[in-house]
């Protein structure tokens, strides 16, 4: 009788997946699987393939040639710039956008949100019409010896503009949930406005913080569109990566295009890894 | 000495508070009694400088505080929802208010340490200095709120709904705590609350507030016994309101003798135990008023449906506002 009511318990020792009562595991599982293989790791996979075909010393010569090299510099370099810039500057947006109360707020809002629409090269050129040397704001700074367009601080300034949306978003709602009585609490313990912010604000939205430069930092490695106008692309001085893997392609180099892509994937994902295990660490430390 | 002179306060078209006065004695455990939009929660806010009134004075010991910054008001705020730094450790939370000090105040490392430990043993969380607020139950947490207010040596401990936020039973082991807490330091302490039993329990005087006024202010015997208004006694306690000569009179379902002749005959609805008597739910027949009342224990009950004659023992008239 009791060896049909139970089965021995080794029988459900092979599942890795806890017991839940939330239905459907299988079916979303396998359709996340599936999906990301069909979107995201097999055309990632391909690259890689392509790439193996090459050989060691063709892909490092490719790969890691003075071009490349200059052009990774750039364009992590002018992404991670224009991270910190848009970590600063979208943070007092989404401060602004969540503290006060003004008429307007709302298209303020939308405001933060177009750069996510608007074709990329739109901005690329209105960019460059507006920082050129005889642009409406490039005719002031060139006097001062200031040189926006086809710089580095163009591309940087174009890719703060593409990454804004990611730091506002993501900090927005985390500053809208930090309650008021926490600050009220710091000051009646006797906090300056400052110490509070340093010690109770910016600690609590730090790791949103983070998330907004990364995201905003990742999409700043991969921009093409808005930045090709404003760059003037000069080999070794303005020249992105990305551009260099369009240039090799339209040279039929797809090897050699491969092997660039491989090598920013690679960093990228570096980056992002070592951002992920640090947000990690921080909310071990939060107890949630 | 605490003193609250002629203290007014407007949001928008609502006026929150209309000419409060009220002095609060050094050492005294006062509960600002009332239902939600009566002002108590504002009036706390204002003594503590995280609202600033429209008219009126804030007085600690003789000095006029009313323009001062709540960070120079030297008063422990104790908030409903806790309130504490998530990213913090419990002794970083409660050393906070040490750490912040400008340096030729601020005490050693060391020392805020030792304060740090000795306020977590104060308010019986000795050894839990190294978790975080999200890794405690509710009351812990309430707690480390406390031993962070206290940290400051406080002039004056504010308390906004200290136990709102709380189940029944860690509700009641608190608010004894506090109350003992409170001996033992004796700390001039103003706590907020719409729950009378707990401003009865724990308060040496209750201010009860109604409508950003204060209808009554008096220690809880005198509250419960002597209520001055119609709204205090209804809100403190519980009360039978029945129309009466030249007003409404009120009496207390204790203050209730059942009798075999005269006084008014009720149709009883509902009897169930509460506590050591029955209670009694029904109507007066002659106006059809719901009335409540208890009955010693020790007799039958009486059964639904069947007619009891009642006088109150006490009763107090109130007239028509």
């Amino acid at each position: 009788m009791s060896s049909t009511t139970f089965p021995p318990p080794t029988a459900r020792a092979r599942t890795w997946r806890k017991p839940s009562v939330l239905p459907g595991f299988a079916l979303t599982f396998g359709t996340t699987i599936g999906w990301l293989s069909l979107i995201v790791l097999i055309p990632i996979a391909t690259i890689f393939l392509k790439a193996a075909g090459m050989g060691w010393r063709h892909f490092l010569e490719v790969g890691f040639s003075d071009r490349a090299l200059a052009a990774y510099r750039l364009s992590f370099g002018t992404a991670a710039a224009a991270g910190l810039v848009n970590a600063v500057f979208g943070l007092l947006v989404a401060w602004v956008l969540v503290r006060y109360a003004f008429p307007g707020k709302k298209v303020v809002s939308a405001l933060v949100d177009l750069p996510f629409a608007l074709p990329t090269a739109v901005a690329g050129i209105a960019l460059t019409a507006l920082y050129s040397p005889n642009g409406w704001i490039g005719q002031f700074l060139d006097p001062l010896g200031i040189k926006v367009a086809f710089t580095p601080l163009g591309i940087t300034i174009a890719l703060v503009f593409i990454g804004l949306p990611f730091v506002v978003r993501s900090v927005e709602p985390v500053l809208a949930d930090l309650g008021k009585d926490v600050e009220e609490a710091a000051a009646t313990l006797g906090a300056s406005r400052s110490q509070t912010f340093a010690r109770v604000i910016f600690p609590a939205i730090g790791p949103a913080l983070l998330t907004g430069f990364a995201m905003a930092f990742a999409r700043g490695v991969g921009e093409y569109g808005s930045v090709i106008f404003i760059s003037g692309n000069m080999p070794g001085k303005t020249e992105i990566a990305p551009l260099l893997i369009v240039t090799q392609l339209e040279q039929y180099a797809y090897e050699g295009a491969t092997a660039i892509a491989v090598v920013m994937m690679l960093v990228s994902f570096g980056i992002l890894l070592a951002i992920n295990a640090l947000q990690a660490a921080g909310r071990r430390r939060m107890g949630a | 000495m605490i003193k609250v002179q002629n203290i007014t306060k407007r949001f928008g078209d609502f006026a929150a508070l209309h000419g409060i006065d009220l002095e609060i004695e050094d050492g005294e455990f006062v509960a600002l009694l009332g239902p939600s939009g009566s002002g108590k929660t504002t009036l706390l806010r204002i003594i503590a400088g995280l609202e600033f009134q429209d008219g009126g004075e804030v007085y600690f010991g003789g000095e006029d505080v009313s323009r001062l910054k709540v960070a120079d008001r030297h008063v422990g705020f104790v908030f409903q929802q806790y309130a504490l730094f998530r990213h913090m450790t419990v002794a970083e939370n409660v050393a906070f208010g040490l750490s912040v000090k400008k340096r030729r105040d601020r005490p050693s490392k060391a020392e805020i340490r030792a304060r740090a430990d000795e306020l977590l043993r104060l308010v019986q969380l000795e050894g839990l200095g190294a978790r975080y607020p999200g890794q405690l139950s509710g009351g812990q947490r309430q707690r480390v709120a406390l031993a962070r207010a206290l940290a400051i040596e406080p002039k004056l401990l504010l308390l906004d709904e200290p136990f709102g936020a709380l189940d029944a039973k860690v509700r009641k082991d608190l608010r004894r705590w506090l109350r003992d807490l409170h001996k033992q330091m004796g700390l001039t302490s103003i706590f907020v609350t719409h729950d009378q039993e707990e401003a009865l329990e724990l308060a040496d005087r209750v201010v009860v507030m109604d409508h950003g006024k204060i209808e009554q202010v008096g220690t809880p015997e005198e509250i419960y016994m002597n209520p001055r208004t119609a709204f205090v006694s209804h809100f403190v306690g519980e009360t039978n309101r029945v129309a009466g000569e030249g007003g409404e009179v009120h009496f207390r379902p204790h203050d209730v003798d059942v009798v075999e002749e005269g006084g008014e005959t009720v149709l009883v609805d509902n009897v169930f135990r509460k506590g050591g008597a029955w209670r009694v739910e029904g109507a007066l027949v002659e106006t059809g008023l719901l009335v409540e009342f208890d009955m010693d224990a020790a007799l039958a009950p009486p059964a639904t449906g069947t007619e009891v004659r009642i006088a109150p023992r006490r009763s107090r008239l109130f007239n028509p506002a």
